[in-house]
């Protein structure tokens, strides 16, 4: 063995500190001592082990966008002066000059036209506003069908779903800020709404405005929820969130090695920590590759909001296109008693279905531990086809989102496809009810096949795609075993066992413990549990494979022995 | 010059040659004559040509549109008792004009609405079908240039025209005609057109006449100086840069939203699938035995 294996130098001193190194030592001392850092960020270990996949990442995109919303955020209230004070412009907009306006838009013309790098930060802000939410959404879809809400982790399910909320009404404050004609359409449309809310409408609309709509209030008020009390309790529940992904540890999908009780994955620091890091700053990057290549909310072609003016395609951001659609599509629904009229038409779409949807998301993760009484915990993800119900929920569900989504641009559709606008109304009233249940149905069977190849991949191998004449002219194609490290990720999943409610009562007819009620309740349960699991492909017994891999040898053995006899000498076994 | 002023010599040295007084008299005449010719008001002349002009139309009409509107443009009705061809008796010539000069007539397919396409008529057998429908009846003429083009108008004037127009124009057209004149849907398969980069004499007579499903804005409803105002409007639209970056159509949120979240997000996501590939070399190695 060479010394320079061992060692690098050949000084006889032996190695101290530098004198950097000393420093650094003291000066962490120096603060550990005063702030007891070492012992506080114990639990918080930086060797904490991430695990890798492109999906866990998503999350970090809206994380990052809300670093850039903060950031261009203090930019532009260093310039926007929330205030419904009338001037008339005289900024550098020429085609504007000399029209009256509110201080809020003449101050959002001055930071697209006469702040440096103003226009820059104003779409930055909007355009990382419509990422955060987007990526929200990805997110949270990523980690439903994956299964990561089940215990432990709930309370981080309900405070993404509040944080989805709380992003969207962020949004809404913000993008009616610069009180131009497409925001203040969209603040009208918010009071009508809010009008349509039996008995208490009018007053709530009086109390938000400060009197009749638009009043002088309504901007700074926004102004003070939109860069305070939202921002605020979004980063509160955002630091909330993030902690419980440390306390809970990160999820991971299964594999060789990995388990219920360990987490396998580069360490925070370094690795972790640079793909992190840089993620910030390609996110940054395309928050301001959007903003510099792209036009968002010109509001100097707007002009400024006045309520007798409209433009045709005024919609919302897209993240409030849903309800618009929903809105755009309902038939003129509305009851008139005593007097009142109850618009239907306005509160289906608007005041009941967004809140009962994000009332469903909320509950969805204790439905399902209800119907499968799965109360252990997982830190093992699951394939999505291997929930293949939960799955079609969420397509289900996603399909209903989407076409609400497309019904709030049926204009937009009309004009650029050459439709007639009634005829897509029609068609996507039909489809918001039928559309859904299609999906659901599509995708659970989907995913069921998807579970049958799977099953097939264990038992029969995969398929080589080498081909094999039988001497009486047949042709088979080989399949050869799949890897042992491929057959572990396919066999980590559990045995599902549907519910069945007979145990409320044992042979001698005495009622189990509950009454009638939990027996109903038993009885759903059961019928959902069925439909959750009865059609689900099971992972074949340990025995099943053994046999499956004595077959396959054997098959092996016999090709090579057909290789090595030469063709056409033995048929090889046609016995699937 | 010197090949001037030598030609200039050479002609002069004819100056007082015998036939000179003749052939200044005759270059004169001449001279005379063209210019009466080209700058009389030749009234008698004109309305002989109006006649020549209405009697070319007239052919021009009975092959490209009578089959639609009746051969005296009385309009055609189909037994069902629905218009087939509206009566052109009182439409006048800025109707015709409009319609034929920006291709909508003669119409290629029969629909809810006739598409903007390419123009089938020259300018003078335009002119010549105007001429005639207009002598069917009453209706507006075909508006003068310093009506509706707002280059007529001097760099202050049009300014405070802008300013102005901007206003009118957000007041009566985007309701219909979106806020950068990028159109919008109407009912049943009706749309209000694109109006960017229109001829400014196109959009006069639209305003005047209320083609298709357009209402018509009479001259006591929006005055000609306010419509020469809206054109000069949709005219800084046109010239002005795109201050915020490509306009993705000017239709508003809903493209916006669209390059969100497929520039935006398909882009982040891609981002998240590149970094989560670049792991250390023994995982790496692993992942390519895996496959």
């Amino acid at each position: 063995m060479k010394t320079s294996d061992v060692a690098s130098t050949n000084g006889s001193e032996p190695a101290t500190p530098k004198r950097g190194a000393k420093t650094a030592g003291a000066v962490a001392t120096w603060a550990d001592d005063r702030l007891g850092l070492a012992k506080a960020t114990k639990g918080l270990s930086l060797r904490k082990v991430f695990p890798d996949h492109w999906s866990f990442m998503l999350g970090e995109i809206a994380l990052w966008s809300f670093v850039v919303l903060l950031l261009t955020g203090v930019f532009l209230t260093l310039f926007f002066d929330p205030s419904m004070a009338e001037v008339t412009y005289n900024g550098s907009y020429d085609p504007l000059r000399g029209v009256e306006m509110s201080r809020a838009m003449a101050s959002t013309l001055e930071i697209s036209f006469d702040v440096r790098g103003g226009l820059l930060m104003r779409q930055m802000h909007h355009w990382a506003a419509m990422i955060f939410i987007a990526a929200m959404m990805i997110h949270l879809l990523r980690v439903y069908l994956t299964g990561a809400f089940r215990k432990p982790r709930e309370i981080n399910w309900i405070i993404g779903c509040l944080l989805l909320l709380l992003g969207t009404i962020e949004g809404f404050t913000g993008y009616s800020l610069p009180d131009d004609l497409l925001s203040g359409t969209g603040v009208r449309a918010a009071d009508g709404f809010m009008k349509a809310s039996p008995v208490i409408g009018t007053y709530m609309s009086f109390f938000l405005f400060g009197g009749e709509f638009p009043g002088d209030q309504i901007i700074p008020r926004f102004y003070a929820i939109h860069i305070l009390l939202i921002p605020g309790i979004l980063l509160a529940l955002i630091t909330a969130h993030l902690i419980l992904v440390v306390y809970h540890k990160h999820t991971q999908w299964p594999g060789p090695g990995k388990t219920e009780e360990n987490v396998v994955g580069p360490p925070l620091m370094p690795i972790y920590m640079a793909k992190a890091g840089g993620f910030f700053f390609i996110v940054f990057g395309m928050t301001a590759l959007l903003g510099g290549l792209f036009s968002l909310n010109p509001v100097w072609k707007y002009g400024p909001y006045d309520p007798s003016k409209v433009t045709a395609g005024s919609q919302p951001d897209w993240y409030m296109g849903w309800p618009d659609g929903l809105l755009r599509i309902i038939p003129p629904w509305e009851t008139h008693i005593f007097g009142v009229t109850l618009s239907w038409n306005i509160m289906l779409p608007i005041l009941i279905a967004p809140p009962l949807l994000l009332m469903v998301l909320i509950a969805l993760p204790f439905l399902e531990s209800w119907i499968t009484g799965d109360k252990r915990e997982h830190h093992l993800l699951q394939r999505p086809r291997n929930a293949p119900t939960r799955t079609a929920v969420m397509a289900a569900l996603i399909t209903f989102y989407g076409l609400s989504w497309a019904a709030g641009g049926n204009d937009i559709i009309a004009i650029k496809l050459h439709l007639s606008i009634n005829q897509i109304t029609y068609f996507l009233r039909g489809a918001v009810i039928i559309g859904p249940i299609l999906a659901f149905i599509i995708t659970r069977r989907w995913c069921i096949s998807l579970q049958r190849h799977d099953e097939a991949k264990l038992l029969h191998g995969y398929e080589t795609g080498v081909i094999v004449r039988s001497p009486d002219g047949g042709y088979a194609e080989k399949h050869l075993p799949i890897s042992e490290e491929a057959a572990y990720v396919l066999t980590a999943r559990d045995r599902e066992e549907v519910y069945s409610p007979n145990g409320t009562s044992d042979d001698s007819g005495v009622a189990a413990p509950g009454g009638r009620r939990a027996a109903i309740a038993g009885k759903v349960r059961g019928k959902l549990s069925a439909l959750m699991f009865a059609d689900n492909v099971q992972k074949p017994t340990a025995e099943e494979l053994h046999e499956s891999q004595h077959h396959a040898e054997h098959e092996l053995h016999e090709l090579e022995h057909q290789i090595s006899a030469g063709p056409n000498k033995h048929g090889p076994s046609s016995d699937h | 010059m010197r090949l001037l002023n030598r030609s200039a010599g050479r002609l002069s040295r004819h100056r007082r040659g015998p036939i000179a007084g003749l052939v200044v008299l005759l270059l004169g005449l001449l001279l005379t004559g063209g210019l009466y010719a080209a700058f009389a008001p030749a009234q008698a002349d004109s309305a002989a040509s109006q006649e020549e002009l209405v009697k070319e139309g007239r052919e021009l009409f009975l092959v490209g549109c009578a089959f639609c509107h009746g051969q005296n443009g009385e309009g055609v009705l189909t037994q069902s008792g629905d218009q087939y061809g509206p009566a052109l008796t009182d439409v006048g010539a800025a109707s015709v004009d409009f319609q034929v000069g920006t291709g909508r007539m003669p119409m290629s397919t029969p629909g809810n609405q006739a598409q903007r396409k390419e123009v089938v008529y020259s300018d003078a057998e335009i002119a010549a079908l105007s001429a005639y429908v207009a002598s069917l009846g009453t209706g507006p003429a075909i508006p003068d240039a310093e009506m509706y083009d707002p280059a007529t108008l001097s760099d202050e004037e049009y300014d405070e025209y802008v300013t102005r127009g901007g206003q009118i124009f957000l007041a009566n057209c985007t309701a219909c005609h979106n806020f950068e004149g990028s159109g919008g849907a109407m009912p049943r398969g009706g749309f209000a057109p694109k109006i960017r980069g229109v001829d400014p004499k196109h959009i006069y007579e639209a305003m005047l006449t209320g083609p298709q499903s357009m209402d018509t804005f009479s001259d006591g409803n929006i005055p000609p100086d306010d419509k020469k105002a809206i054109i000069a409007y949709l005219d800084t639209l046109n010239e002005q840069p795109s201050y915020g970056g490509l306009t993705l159509g000017g239709l508003g949120p809903v493209s916006e939203g669209l390059i969100a979240w497929l520039v935006g997000m398909g882009g982040l996501v891609a981002f998240a699938v590149w970094i989560a590939a670049q792991t250390t070399r023994t995982s790496k190695k692993k992942d390519g035995a895996d496959a």
